[in-house]
């Protein structure tokens, strides 16, 4: 096991290296610059601002220092937020995009988890049929018309949350941006889990167990539920991977100062240097996540043995 | 208290609700069983055997439902509440079943799954139900019991798994064991052992045992009464001894009748050698890759030799693992192989996929499962005839869909077959359409891997009868590979019996059967072919 973890973070040195390479292309191919602004700056100036960022060298050695840059761990400064380096920015926002993610996805899952298991217990019942609604719409609403209702309704009318902000991290201004990023969540882990515990209640273990007159209690949670969880942390993993790195739009609409507007906002900028941080730290959550998913398998189900 | 009557199974009907309309699997059946007595259920798929038995556990598909009554010494099972029924299901009615392989709960190990019922049943703490785990697993002669409690179920082979699930079924000492088919899965020297360790268990126990198989070997060897059912009714029962001296229902006659007799005579020694395969070997490659190192190799062919002649029948038997599979495919170079292959001859070993194509169309295969190798989405037509394509491209459709037309008419079927789809077929049909579509290119060879395996009895026979009027009509050569040795008798004048890759013994199919020399071959014959009875009837 530990061999195997080692060997697979080996292998994500080449596969980041591929994605930082492709990123740092591909942005640069895009039209313009940091510094092509509507209103314009003088010539002299850009020329200025260019050489300052070493944007004037040929495209190969600006390659070769970022990526030495980076192996310092140096990200760069922002070249639209010129006070802050990329790094800082991510030191401050982060943590936010990360606390807001996680909640939601860990109530995604414990929600979403507990419908699914009653839908396939009531298969093709009322409790059923309400849960598969309940999904569909979950998953059909987008989050920027759910922001927007969570504002006006808890915000406005009944006045129970405020609207926006981070104040500070206080409680009560993570839950709508955690509700809203988690209810589209749980609407598809109803789903899987619903699936996966339908198909697991009609194994042949589970016929067994009920064979043998085991507890309902015993053949649902201890014998079905641990096979069907399987599928649930398959997806867990690449969706705290995206949920992590924050949202651009519940981020926008509640105000909050986490990471994830600066895909968006870096890409259209221009920040050359912002857009690659923000791939890297995508990239490097993605790998994480994924090698934690298949650590979880091999602990959830002992067929799976890596070395 | 033997000769009681402990279970009765009064008017049980069995429905399943399905997309076209209720379903009836079991049409008001009577039977019952006494207790220390064997019982045999036996059918063809289809019957019913195993829904009347998953009826009377409450096992049923959530869109099945029971009525009538199931007597369990003065309760009815069918409307006994769930806590009063989980009292009498693993308790006082076990239940062992088909699929020993996926009986078992994959995730939790041997101890834990064999303790689970000690401890619900018999309110054991954790030590107690140990202690008690460990004397099952030695009651169904585990070795190394110890060690087994901490393994996994994909740790053990089929036969073992199997004898945990015994174990489980018998942890609460029940009045009666119902076993629904449980050797079709395994190899049959596992099947006998498995057979054997029930009937000890029956002796020392005391137990009733319910069996249901399609099995009549089994039925012979194993059961007291015999209940015969056909398509959800029971049509005839019995003493075991009466039933098959002295059969009175059609259906059973029929049943009876169909265990594949007859013999294949040798070709004359002078016949023409068609394929020969000279120390094939093929090597499997497990793990390895980026970073993790070089890969594990496995001979699944171990330096084997073969030389088949002109209508002449080699049967390959071995159990499951054996290699004998993997040497067909590699005698028609479907996979790479070491060693020399010589076809009419022509060098194979050498040849490239293009020098190879127009020699398929002489060298067929046909395969076990008549249900996954044949495109749900092509018709009958289309699958038949789509060799045509390649080794006969200047076909008019016309002349084609009168090749079909012959070929289906060949192989017993009606020609209007193919405008139809797979899934309208039987599996005996879908396998007379399978060996179409390799009859209608005019093969040589024909290798034929378990053909007859996924089939009901009576329908194997006469897929057996039409392979051989094939090979009459058309002087072809067969390769039947086969784990079912009454079929590979009826079928092969020569057998080559095969473990872990290597030939253990070859010859004419009457030495091998009457005079087998290495003790693997008497193992296993012993296994498939001894008429002898398990058990001594009181």
């Amino acid at each position: 096991m530990f061999v195997y973890v080692i060997r697979r973070l080996l292998t994500a040195i080449p596969t980041l290296f591929v994605i930082v390479t492709m990123a740092f292309f591909l942005i640069r191919i895009a039209p313009g610059g940091p510094f092509n602004q509507e209103r314009g700056l003088s010539p002299e100036i850009k020329a200025n601002l260019e050489a300052q960022f070493g944007l004037g060298d040929p495209l190969w050695l600006q390659y070769v220092n970022y990526l030495k840059n980076l192996l310092h761990g140096n990200f760069g400064p922002s070249y639209n937020l010129p006070d802050f380096t990329v790094t800082e920015l991510f030191a401050k926002g982060l943590p936010i995009s990360i606390q807001l993610g996680f909640s939601a996805l860990a109530l995604a899952l414990f929600v979403g988890g507990i419908l699914g298991i009653v839908a396939a217990l009531n298969q093709n019942k009322l409790g059923d049929y309400s849960v598969i609604a309940l999904a569909t719409a979950g998953s059909t609403i987008p989050t920027f018309v759910i922001a927007p209702v969570i504002q006006l309704l808890f915000g406005l009318t009944w006045k129970l949350l405020p609207i926006g902000g981070w104040g500070d991290g206080a409680l009560i201004n993570k839950i709508g941006p955690i509700l809203t990023l988690s209810l589209p969540q749980i609407a598809i882990v109803a789903r899987l889990m619903r699936g996966s515990m339908i198909e697991s209640l009609r194994s042949n273990h589970i016929r067994t167990a009920r064979a043998l007159g085991l507890s309902d209690w015993s053949v649902v949670v201890k014998h079905a539920l641990r096979g069907a969880v399987l599928p649930i942390v398959s997806y867990a993993g690449p969706a705290a991977a995206a949920l992590l790195t924050g949202s651009i739009i519940v981020e926008t609409i509640f105000a909050i100062p986490g990471v994830g507007r600066y895909f968006v906002d870096a890409a259209l900028n221009r920040d050359y240097t912002l857009v690659m941080g923000t791939v890297v730290v995508i990239a490097l959550f993605t790998i994480a996540f994924n090698l934690i998913v298949d650590i979880l398998y091999a602990f959830f189900d002992p067929r799976v043995r890596y070395d | 208290m033997a000769g009681e009557t402990i279970l009765s199974v009064n008017d049980l009907r069995v429905r399943f609700r399905t997309l076209d309309g209720a379903v009836e699997a079991v049409k008001g059946i009577n039977l019952h069983i006494d207790a220390g007595e064997t019982v045999a259920v036996v059918g063809e798929s289809g019957s019913g055997k195993s829904q009347t038995m998953m009826a009377a556990m409450s096992l049923l598909a959530s869109n099945g439902e029971a009525t009538g009554v199931v007597d369990y010494r003065g309760k009815n099972l069918l409307t006994l509440g769930k806590s009063e029924l989980n009292k009498v299901r693993g308790v006082k009615i076990s239940m062992i079943f088909q699929e020993p392989m996926t009986s078992l709960d994959p995730l939790y190990t041997i101890g834990n799954q064999l303790m689970e019922p000690i401890r619900r049943h018999r309110g054991l703490d954790a030590k107690a139900a140990r202690v008690e785990a460990l004397r099952l697993l030695e009651l169904v002669k585990i070795p190394d019991p110890e060690r087994r409690l901490k393994s996994y179920p994909h740790e053990m082979s089929g036969g073992q798994r199997q004898r945990v699930m015994i174990a489980m079924a018998l942890a609460n000492d029940p009045d009666i064991l119902i076993a629904d088919e449980p050797t079709t899965a395994l190899d049959v020297t596992i099947q006998a052992q498995i057979l054997m360790l029930l009937a000890e268990l029956q002796r020392k126990l005391g137990m009733a045992i319910v069996f249901i198989t399609h099995d009549l070997g089994i039925v012979r060897r194993f059961a007291d009464r015999v209940y015969v059912m056909r398509s959800g009714e029971v049509v005839e029962e019995g003493k075991a001894d009466e039933l098959f001296a002295n059969p009175q229902h059609d259906y059973t006659k029929m049943l009876l009748a169909a265990e594949p007799t007859g013999r294949k005579a040798a070709p004359p020694d002078n016949a023409p050698i068609l394929l020969e395969g000279r120390n094939v070997e093929v090597e499997f490659k497990i793990g390895g890759g980026f970073l993790a190192g070089p890969p594990m190799l496995l001979k699944a062919v171990d330096h084997i030799s073969v030389m088949l002649k002109r209508n002449q029948t080699i049967g390959i038997v071995g159990e499951s693992g054996s290699g004998k599979s993997t040497l067909g495919r590699a005698l028609l170079r479907l996979l790479p192989s070491e060693g020399s292959i010589r076809f009419g001859g022509q060098d194979l070993s050498k040849a490239d996929k293009s020098t190879m194509r127009p020699l398929r169309r002489e060298l067929q295969l046909v395969f076990q499962d008549p249900f996954g190798s044949l495109s749900p989405r092509m018709t009958v037509g289309q699958i038949i005839t789509e060799g045509l394509l390649v080794h006969e491209p200047s076909l008019s459709g016309k002349q084609r869909d009168a090749r079909a037309v012959e070929a289906l008419l060949e192989v017993g079927l009606d020609p209007a077959a193919r405008n139809r789809y797979p899934h309208e077929f039987s599996g005996g049909q879908r396998q007379r359409i399978a060996i179409a579509r390799a009859m209608i290119l005019k093969p040589k060879v024909v290798v034929l891997d378990e053909p007859t395996s996924a089939l009901d009895r009576s329908v194997q026979k006469q897929i057996v009868e039409l392979l051989r009027k094939l090979q009459a009509d058309h002087d072809l050569s067969y390769l039947f590979i086969s784990h079912d040795l009454a079929v590979v008798r009826a079928m092969s004048d020569y057998i080559i019996v095969m473990k872990q890759g290597k030939i253990v013994e070859e010859g004419p199919t009457e030495e091998i059967f009457g005079d087998p020399r290495e003790a693997y071959t008497k193992t296993l014959m012993a296994a498939a072919i001894d008429e002898t009875k398990f058990r001594q009837s009181a």
